[in-house]
C-alpha cells in the first residue's frame, strides 16, 4: 500500500525527523490559510501515487499567499500520469545548498533490509542509479541486531565531510530505519535529503510504501488508504477479498490461484486475445467470491466473454460451480461465458453447472480458445443473447 | 529417490485443530506420509484424526521425533510458530500460511540459517516426494511416480504443469512450490542442487513467475553447475509494472522482474522456455532423449556384451516406469 507524501512526513515528524513545516490541502482556500499562517514562501505540491510529479509541473514555488493560490487552482484538478490531483502540501520553501538520497528497501537477494545513501540526490535519482551506480552506497543491516550507530555514521559519511552534518544526518538515517520497521514498510525514501545555508540537514520529501502483509496491524496506517486515488473496481475486489488488477482486454478472466491467474492471461494473449484483468479468487472457494468476482467483471464495458479456469486442490469445483450458478441467476449475464473446473469434486460440479447450461471445456488451452472465439463473436454481433 | 522429503520423514502439524490444519493433517496421513503429532496450545491430550496433539513443538519432538514441522497458523501467528518450530530442533520447517509480514521473515531466515535449518515458503503449497510423504496442500492423486523434478514459486500452476507431465506419462520424484513471498527459506538454486545429486531425478522442470532475479540467478546455475536437463515456464508475461499480481513477491518494480528478462536468461543458459504448462512434457521428453543420445555417445567405447545388457535393463525400467504412470492416471480417474 502507498501512502501520501503529507502522511509519510507526519511518520517522519513524529519520529523525531526534521521536517519543514507545512500541512495538506483540498481547496484554493485551504492552501490560502496554511500559507498565511507560515507567513513565508511556501511549496505547493501534488499529492499523488505516482513518480515524477515535479516533471509533470505538480510541484511549484510560490513567493507569496497570492502566488499559492494561483498554483493551486492549477496544480488541483490537475491530470498527473493518468491520476487526478485532490490534494496539495503546502510545505515551508527552504534554501538548498546540497541534495542526497537516502532510502531502505526489502532486499530480496540478501534477504535484508537495504539502506542506499547518495551524494548526488534529486529528481534525476534513478538516471545515477543506472548510468553511475558507483555513486550509490549500500549497506545490507542484520535484521536482528539492528542498525548501529556507526553504520548509520559510515553512511552519512559517503554524503558530507562537515561531522556536524555527518551526525546530523546518522540521526536521520538511525530514525528511519526505526520508522521502517514500525510501519512494516517495504521501502522508506528521502529524495532529496537536503542542507541549508546555516547548515542543517532536512527531509523535504517524504515517501513510504506499506507491505500489505503488515496491514493486518497497523491499524493507523491503514486508515490512511487514500480510497479516491484507487480503481474503483480494484477496491471492490480488496473488500471482497480477491486479487484484482484491472487491464485493457476483452476477455475477463477468473482464475484461482495468482500463478496460475498470470498464466492464463499469458495464454489468452499468445493465442491472440488480450486479458481485461487479473483475477485471483484465492485459496478458498466460498461461492460468495465467485459472485463477487463476477460482478466486477461483467462491470468493465470492454469484456466480451468471460473465462473461468479453476485446478481444484483446497479449492473445491463445486463450490465454485455453485457461486457460478448464484452469479448467473443474480447477474444474467449478456455475455458468454466459458467455464474450465478441475480437480477436487470436478463431477459434482460439472452436474451443477449442467442447469445453467454453462459452455465448458476440458483443458486449459481450450478454454482461453474458447473464450477468445467468443469473445470475437460477439464483436461481429452474434454473440450477444 | 526425492528430495527434502521421503519416507523417514516424521512430521509434526502445527494449529492441527485450525480449518485447514485438521483437513490437510487428515489427507496427508491418506497420503502415506508419517504424521506423528500435533500442536495448538491448550489442547494437549486430545486427537485428530487418530494423531496426538500437544501443547507445544519442544513436547511434541520429545514425545514422537518428529523431525519435520508443517504450519498452518494465520499470518499473526505464523512467524512465532516458525521460531517455536527452530528452537525444538526439527530440521525441516514447511511454512503454509500466506500474508506473513516480510520484515518478520527477513528476521526468520537469519536466524534459521545460524541454526542450519531448512525452511520452505511462506505462502506455499509444500511439497510431495511421490509414494513417499507429502507435507503441506498439494492434491496427492495429480502426482505419480517417475524420473522428474518439478520446482515452482506458485500453487495452482504447479498443479496444472504436475498434471500436464503426469498425463503425458512422465512422473516424478519430488514437486515442490518454494513460496510466492518476496523473502522465502529455499530458493531454486537451493533445490536444483538437490535435484541434482538426486540419483532418481533425470530432468527438472523449473516454474517461475515476475518479480525478483531469483530465475536469473537459477539459470546462471543449471549452466554452470548442473548436468541434468532442465525446462522452464515464466508466468507473468502480460503483467503490467508496478501492481502486485496476488503474490507480494510477483511485482515488476523499476523495470526489472518481467517476464521478458527471465525468458531471455533462461533461453541463454540453455534452458527452454514453454509458451503454456501444457507445452512442458513435450518439451521434457526432447531434452531427456538429447540427454540419453549424449551419454550413448559418451558410452559407446563400451564392449558390445556389455551395451546389450545395459540397454536391456534400461529397457526394463523404462516399461516398468510407464505401467507405473499409466496404473497411477488410472487410479485417480476412478477417484473422481
Amino acid at each position: 500500500m502507498k501512502i501520501h507524501e503529507y502522511q509519510a512526513r507526519e511518520l517522519f515528524a513524529r519520529a523525531g525527523m526534521p521536517v519543514p513545516r507545512g500541512n495538506v490541502a483540498t481547496t484554493v482556500a485551504e492552501a490560502a490559510a496554511i500559507a498565511e499562517s507560515l507567513a513565508r514562501p511556501v511549496m505547493v505540491k501534488a499529492q499523488v501515487h505516482v513518480g515524477g510529479r515535479g516533471k509533470a509541473g505538480g510541484v511549484k514555488y510560490a513567493e507569496n499567499v497570492e502566488a499559492v493560490r494561483v498554483w493551486a487552482q492549477k496544480i488541483l484538478g490537475m491530470d498527473i500520469k493518468g491520476l487526478t490531483v485532490k490534494k496539495i502540501l503546502i510545505s515551508e520553501a527552504v534554501d538548498i545548498v546540497t541534495e542526497a538520497y537516502v532510502g531502505i528497501i526489502i532486499d530480496r537477494v540478501t534477504k535484508r533490509p537495504v539502506i542506499m545513501v547518495s551524494a548526488a540526490g534529486g529528481i534525476d535519482i534513478e538516471e545515477v542509479a543506472a548510468k553511475t551506480p558507483e555513486k550509490i552506497f549500500k549497506l545490507a543491516v542484520d535484521p536482528i541486531l539492528g542498525l548501529k550507530g556507526y553504520q548509520a555514521r559510515d553512511l552519512a559519511s559517503k554524503l558530507y565531510k562537515d561531522i556536524k552534518l555527518i551526525r546530523q544526518a546518522a540521526d536521520i538515517i538511525l530514525k528511519l530505519y526505526d520508522v521502517y520497521w514500525k510501519a512494516d514498510a517495504s521501502l522508506v525514501e528521502i529524495n532529496p535529503l537536503i542542507t541549508t545555508p546555516d547548515g542543517k540537514v532536512l527531509a523535504i520529501d517524504a515517501k513510504i510504501n506499506i507491505d500489505d502483509n503488515g496491514l493486518f496491524r497497523q491499524k493507523e496506517i491503514s486508515a490512511m488508504r487514500d480510497i479516491d486515488s484507487e480503481n474503483p473496481a480494484e477496491v471492490a475486489a480488496r473488500e471482497g477479498d480477491l486479487s484484482f488488477v484491472k487491464l485493457d482486454g476483452s476477455i475477463g478472466c477468473i482464475v484461482n490461484g495468482a500463478g496460475l491467474a498470470m498464466a492464463t492471461m499469458d495464454l489468452v494473449k499468445h493465442y491472440g486475445g488480450e486479458p481485461a484483468n487479473f483475477l485471483d479468487i484465492g485459496g478458498s472457494s466460498n461461492p460468495q467470491k465467485v459472485l463477487t468476482a463476477m460482478r466486477i467483471i461483467l462491470s468493465d464495458p470492454n469484456v466480451r466473454s468471460v473465462l473461468i479456469n479453476i485446478f481444484g486442490g483446497i479449492t473445491r469445483c463445486d463450490d465454485v460451480a455453485n457461486g457460478i450458478v448464484m452469479a448467473y441467476g443474480e447477474l444474467k449475464p449478456e455475455i458468454p461465458i466459458v467455464v474450465r473446473l478441475t480437480g477436487t469434486n470436478e463431477s459434482q460440479a460439472q452436474k451443477i453447472l449442467k442447469e445453467v447450461n454453462l459452455k465448458s471445456a476440458d483443458t486449459l488451452d481450450n478454454v482461453v480458445k474458447e473464450a477468445i472465439r467468443l469473445a470475437n463473436q460477439d464483436e461481429i454481433g452474434t454473440g450477444r443473447i | 529417490m526425492s528430495i527434502f522429503i521421503n519416507k523417514k520423514t516424521k512430521v509434526v502439524v502445527q494449529g492441527i485443530t485450525g480449518r485447514d490444519g485438521s483437513f490437510h493433517a487428515a489427507q496427508m496421513k491418506q497420503y502415506g506420509t508419517n504424521v506423528v503429532a500435533g500442536v495448538t496450545p491448550g489442547k494437549a491430550g486430545t486427537t485428530v484424526d487418530g494423531i496426538p496433539v500437544f501443547d507445544s513443538v519442544a513436547d511434541a519432538v520429545r514425545a514422537t521425533k518428529a523431525n519435520t514441522s508443517v504450519i498452518y497458523v494465520p499470518p499473526a501467528f505464523a512467524v512465532d510458530a516458525i521460531f517455536e518450530a527452530a528452537d525444538a530442533g526439527v530440521s525441516l520447517i514447511v511454512c503454509i500460511t500466506e500474508g506473513v509480514p516480510a520484515n518478520d521473515m527477513m528476521k526468520v531466515y537469519d536466524y534459521i540459517k545460524t541454526k542450519g535449518i531448512r525452511m520452505i515458503g511462506p505462502n506455499c503449497p509444500g511439497l510431495i516426494s511421490t509414494g513417499q510423504s507429502k507435507v503441506g496442500i498439494m492434491p496427492g492423486n495429480i502426482c505419480v511416480k517417475g524420473p522428474v523434478g518439478v520446482v515452482s514459486r506458485s500453487g495452482t500452476l504447479t498443479y496444472e504443469a504436475i498434471w500436464a507431465l503426469t498425463c503425458a506419462g512422465l512422473g516424478q520424484t519430488t514437486c515442490i512450490g518454494i513460496g510466492g513471498d518476496q523473502i522465502i527459506g529455499t530458493n531454486f538454486i537451493d533445490t536444483l542442487r538437490e535435484f541434482e545429486a538426486d540419483s532418481a531425478t533425470r530432468a527438472v522442470v523449473m516454474i517461475g513467475e515476475i518479480g525478483g532475479c531469483d530465475e536469473e540467478e537459477a539459470a546462471k546455475f543449471v549452466k554452470n553447475h548442473m548436468t541434468k536437463p532442465v525446462v522452464g515456464f515464466i508466468a507473468g508475461r502480460t503483467a503490467p509494472p508496478g501492481k502486485r499480481m496476488g503474490h507480494a513477491g510477483a511485482i515488476i518494480s523499476g523495470g526489472s522482474g518481467t517476464a521478458a528478462e527471465k525468458v531471455k536468461a533462461l533461453e541463454a543458459a540453455g534452458i527452454p522456455v514453454a509458451a503454456s504448462p501444457t507445452e512442458l512434457p513435450m518439451l521434457i521428453k526432447q531434452k531427456m532423449s538429447e540427454a540419453r543420445k549424449h551419454q550413448a555417445g559418451k558410452t559407446r567405447k563400451v564392449t558390445g556384451a556389455l551395451k546389450a545388457k545395459k540397454s536391456a535393463k534400461k529397457a526394463t525400467a523404462k516399461a516398468g516406469l510407464r505401467r507405473a504412470a499409466k496404473k497411477a492416471i488410472k487410479k485417480t480417474a476412478k477417484k473422481k
